[in-house]
């Protein structure tokens, strides 16, 4: 029965799968995981449940406008159900995954092109999940007191919403095109936020210049993923993933490896595509937090760790991102050091982590994943908890400037302990999670070889200046004297310290209890990025080792470095100013140049002058008609001389001199006079060859038009002669005679073709016997393309109505000032 | 047959286009009405020539006895007849216009759209 009831398609999915098994070892597992699943019930429902959790979000940015207006910024601790709800729904799934089985669901999307809306939750989408809901979370609240009151709050809260579910489908994405469109969605959504307060200039520039990073980005990723496609066939994640050496075995490796790079690196803002992520600390400070640090400039590092083992593994894999990543880390931290704002510090340190994350991944080890995986989570809580530390004391005092803040742990303890703790994990203290992660990078790196020393000497530099970064926003204003700020400081209310002290807190409870956290975690995680079962069991206890005493190192060198603070920032001033260029200046020029470069074409192509426009199209015509004519051998042969009678003989010679009269004439009279001559040409060769309708039309009209011509002419005082410079006369004469040369050409290689005249012979047939006329060409105008004619007296009426319009409508200029004076 | 009025139709399109190539708007016109019938005759001529004889069927018969001329293009052309003259009429009334409001025909001095001396776009963001 249950065989039965296997749908047709699902069926064709097991053939699929019997065929890949053939293909390769490791054969289709999701797929029958998949298979399994829709034949239980339960699951069904499940799968049903997960879909309606990832429209959550959105379906908060839908309503909080609404929820704002009503509740003001209390609206920021309702519209958090929602975000709580995605995580714990997330948290159910926690005991299934960590046993190694992923969580798969979905449906058909655009079944003729075998797109799926599916997800994958593994270790890896489940982790990034409940960090985007956790922390998205305590943000929400947070929002709710930074910007309460702010008119534009609604607005906020459902950028920030709408970014989380996009942020959502990016990680649980399972086919390439949901993975790709969720991705653009952040980024656009990103763009929204950092121009929030979109009257000011500097954020109208960091927003338009991270959307052009990470959407340029973003279409480097789809053309990798195209790429990824055509190589192995495969257009989801979980067949991918099965697939073993499909991808690195394909020539097209290489391409999709820079290809994805180029979006990951952007995303993740490795140098040089770094300089967007500091401008993006425009954005208010829960953007910061949220996006700019501990979610989607991840997104960059998790789509390498998502393709680590099918594209991992490689040489190309293990130098380019260790290089990228430890410049990243060094540039970032040497940053850091010279900026006075808090935020930007921490924008600077956050390039840097990012950095770090990235020579983690390409460093080709499985401690280096576990170190990756632990520092990814470690950073994602302590760099939350500390941006929302920095728009705290920014909220409170008026001030980030770090050289202007001192003295304030008495007026804000509470946010002095977050701070602190949040900072400790940072440093990498014992006990906190932040710990683990730095033991783990220095056991993972070593010293082994050459590479891996200067990667350990990376690491090293870049924590150790790291530490000193984090102290100095985490205590430096809040010890020492009282300094006078804007504003007079007092603790925040509850919705600002409760973010940064539950993150900050979270990562010390995470340190102790490291074997849970490794279980429920880390440990699932670090598997999905190996791509095969990692079990991490690092823990807050110090091992004497060569990672203890390199972490002793980093504490020593930072303390240094913090104590030498000033001097370092002095020094890297220096530094920066004498080089004097950075990637930001190049942003400029760039958009400097590609504005004066399209004006500079405008002004060529669309001068404004008609004559331009016209002999610009005529040329194209020409060629149109010439070339292919030419490069074909289609020319047509030289025909024997004509046998026309002399009347035929006469009536084309006084066309001919109607036509030189027109282009000659220097009076009006005779120009006008010689278009009556041409017409009158054309309605007697009409009437020679058998068409009286057409000339008995093509006389009355030229009479018509001579006439009107002639009324209207009388009230124009124009010159009828253009007085073209010779050049200018040369050219057109030119431009015209190729015209005419290819027209007649053309018509003359037609009429030596063939003709077929079946249509003719069946009106000529018909004509008579059907619609009951013996005029054959009147009756193809009333009967069989009567439509046609409809179509033209409309055409014609319209005209006239036009015509009408012009010549009675007008606009009278000085109709305002009447009314004034009557005023 | 077919040859010379090749010959007649290149004449009218060269005529018709150095004509439109004008910065005067009407010896453009001029060069409009050239340029149309030019179209006319190249339709016309592909249909192919036939001296006499127009495609009317005689009173006592249900269809033409002998060759007669090619009546498709004949009605093509006759629309296109029409459609021109209409073309005409309101072009000429646009040029009359445009001289009325503008002081005159010459299209470069035409730059109410595209002015010649426009600023460029703010380079901020």
């Amino acid at each position: 029965m249950r065989r039965i009831a296997v749908s047709k398609r699902q069926r064709h999915h097991g053939l699929l799968c019997i065929a890949r098994r053939n293909q390769f070892s490791r054969g289709c597992p999701p797929r029958t995981r998949r298979l399994s699943q829709k034949k239980s019930k339960r699951s069904g429902k499940g799968a049903f449940l997960t879909f309606i959790v990832l429209l959550l979000p959105l379906l908060g940015a839908v309503l909080a406008p609404s929820l704002t207006r009503l509740f003001g910024g209390k609206s920021g601790w309702l519209l958090a159900v929602l975000p709580l709800a995605v995580f714990i729904h997330f948290l159910g799934m926690l005991g299934t995954v960590s046993e190694g089985e992923p969580v798969t669901g979905g449906f058909d999307w655009i079944p003729s092109l075998g797109v799926r809306f599916s997800w994958l939750l593994d270790g890896l989408s489940l982790t990034f999940a409940l960090l985007i809901s956790g922390i998205g979370t305590l943000i929400v609240i947070y929002a709710g007191g930074y910007l309460d009151g702010h008119p534009q709050q609604g607005r906020f809260f459902s950028f920030i919403l709408l970014f989380m579910g996009a942020m959502l489908g990016l990680v649980v994405s399972d086919s390439f095109l949901m993975l790709f469109v969720f991705w653009e969605l952040t980024s656009i959504t990103s763009f929204l936020l950092i121009g929030f307060d979109h009257e000011r200039e500097a954020s109208r520039r960091a927003a338009l210049q991270a959307l052009l990073v990470t959407g340029i980005g973003g279409l480097s990723l789809l053309a990798g993923l195209l790429v990824i496609t055509q190589a192995t066939g495969f257009n989801d994640l979980s067949t991918l993933l099965g697939s073993g050496d499909a991808l690195r075995s394909s020539p097209l490796y290489m391409a999709a490896f820079v290809l994805v790079l180029g979006g990951a690196f952007t995303k993740s803002a490795q140098f040089p595509f770094h300089f967007w992520l500091p401008n993006a600390m425009e954005a208010p400070t829960p953007v910061s937090a949220y996006l700019h640090s501990a979610t989607m400039v991840k997104a960059g590092v998790y789509l390498l760790m998502r393709l680590n083992p099918v594209m991992g593994d490689t040489a190309a894999w293990e130098t380019v991102l260790p290089l990228f990543g430890g410049t990243t880390l060094l540039v970032g931290t040497l940053l850091a050091i010279r900026q006075t704002d808090l935020k930007l510090m921490l924008a600077y340190t956050t390039v840097a982590s990012l950095g770090l994350l990235v020579m983690l991944t390409g460093f080709g080890s499985d401690l280096a994943v576990e170190a990756a995986v632990l520092y990814l989570i470690a950073h994602s809580l302590f760099k939350g908890a500390l941006f929302m530390v920095a728009g705290l004391i920014d909220h409170e005092a008026g001030t980030r400037d770090v050289t202007a803040l001192g003295g304030l742990r008495k007026a804000m303890p509470v946010t002095f302990a977050a701070a602190l703790l949040a900072a400790l994990s940072m440093g990498g203290l014992p006990m906190f999670f932040g710990f683990l992660a730095k033991e783990e990078i220095y056991a993972a790196l070593g010293f082994g070889s050459g590479w891996a020393a200067l990667a350990t000497l990376a690491a090293l530099a870049g924590n150790s200046l790291m530490f000193a970064v984090a102290f100095a926003v985490a205590l430096k204003p809040f010890i020492g004297a009282e300094r006078k700020t804007p504003k007079h400081a007092h603790e925040g209310p509850v919705a600002l310290w409760l973010g940064p002290l539950v993150l900050a807190l979270a990562g010390l409870l995470a340190g102790l209890a490291s074997g849970w956290v490794h279980a429920g975690l880390s440990s699932p995680m670090a598997s999905a990025v190996a791509g095969r079962a990692v079990e991490i069991t690092i823990s807050t206890i110090p091992h004497i080792g060569m990672p203890l005493l390199l972490s002793g190192l980093t504490v020593a060198l930072g303390i240094a470095a913090y104590l030498k603070l000033g001097a370092l920032r002095a020094g890297m001033a220096g530094l920066l100013a004498a080089i004097g260029w950075g990637p930001d200046r190049g942003f400029d020029q760039f958009v400097r140049g590609v504005l004066q470069a399209s004006v500079g074409v405008t002004r060529v192509v669309q001068n404004g002058r008609m004559d331009f426009y016209m002999s610009v199209t005529f040329l194209c015509v020409a060629a149109v008609l010439l070339v292919p004519m030419i490069l074909f051998g289609e020319l047509p042969v030289l025909p024997a001389f004509p046998d026309l009678r002399f009347h035929e003989w006469a009536v084309v010679v006084m066309a001919v001199i109607g036509i030189g009269a027109v282009v000659y004439a220097k009076s009006r009279l005779v120009a006008i006079v010689s278009l009556g001559i041409q017409g009158l040409a054309v309605a007697l060769l009409f009437m020679l060859f058998g068409a009286p309708d057409l000339s008995f039309t093509q006389f009355m009209i030229e009479t018509l038009s001579v006439v009107i011509l002639a009324l209207v002419m009388t009230r124009l005082r124009l010159s009828l002669s253009d007085h073209r410079p010779l050049g200018q006369k040369l050219l057109d004469t030119g431009i015209a005679g190729a015209c005419g040369l290819g027209f007649g050409l053309l018509l003359l290689k037609v009429t030596q073709l063939p003709f077929d005249d079946t249509l003719s012979q069946f009106y000529n047939a018909y004509s008579r016997s059907i619609a009951h006329g013996r005029n054959v060409v009147n009756v193809i105008i009333v009967d069989f393309r009567g439509f046609d004619t409809l179509g033209e007296i409309a055409v014609v009426m319209i005209t006239g109505l036009a015509v009408l319009a012009l010549i009675r409508i007008r606009a009278k200029p000085d109709a305002g000032k009447t009314r004034e004076i009557e005023q | 047959m077919e040859a010379v009025l090749s010959l007649l139709v290149a004449l009218f399109f060269a005529a018709g286009i150095y004509l439109m190539l004008s910065r005067h708007l009407i010896r453009i016109l001029l060069g409009i009405v050239l340029f149309g019938n030019a179209v006319n005759l190249l339709i016309f001529t592909n249909g192919r020539l036939t001296r006499g004889t127009p495609p009317i069927v005689p009173p006592d018969l249900m269809t033409s006895a002998g060759p007669v001329a090619n009546p498709l293009p004949q009605a093509l052309i006759l629309t296109a007849i029409v459609i021109s003259f209409s073309f005409f009429s309101f072009l000429l009334v646009v040029v009359y216009r445009a001289y009325q409001d503008l002081g005159t025909d010459d299209t470069d001095e035409m730059r109410v759209a595209e002015p010649a001396d426009e600023a460029p776009p703010p380079m901020g963001y």
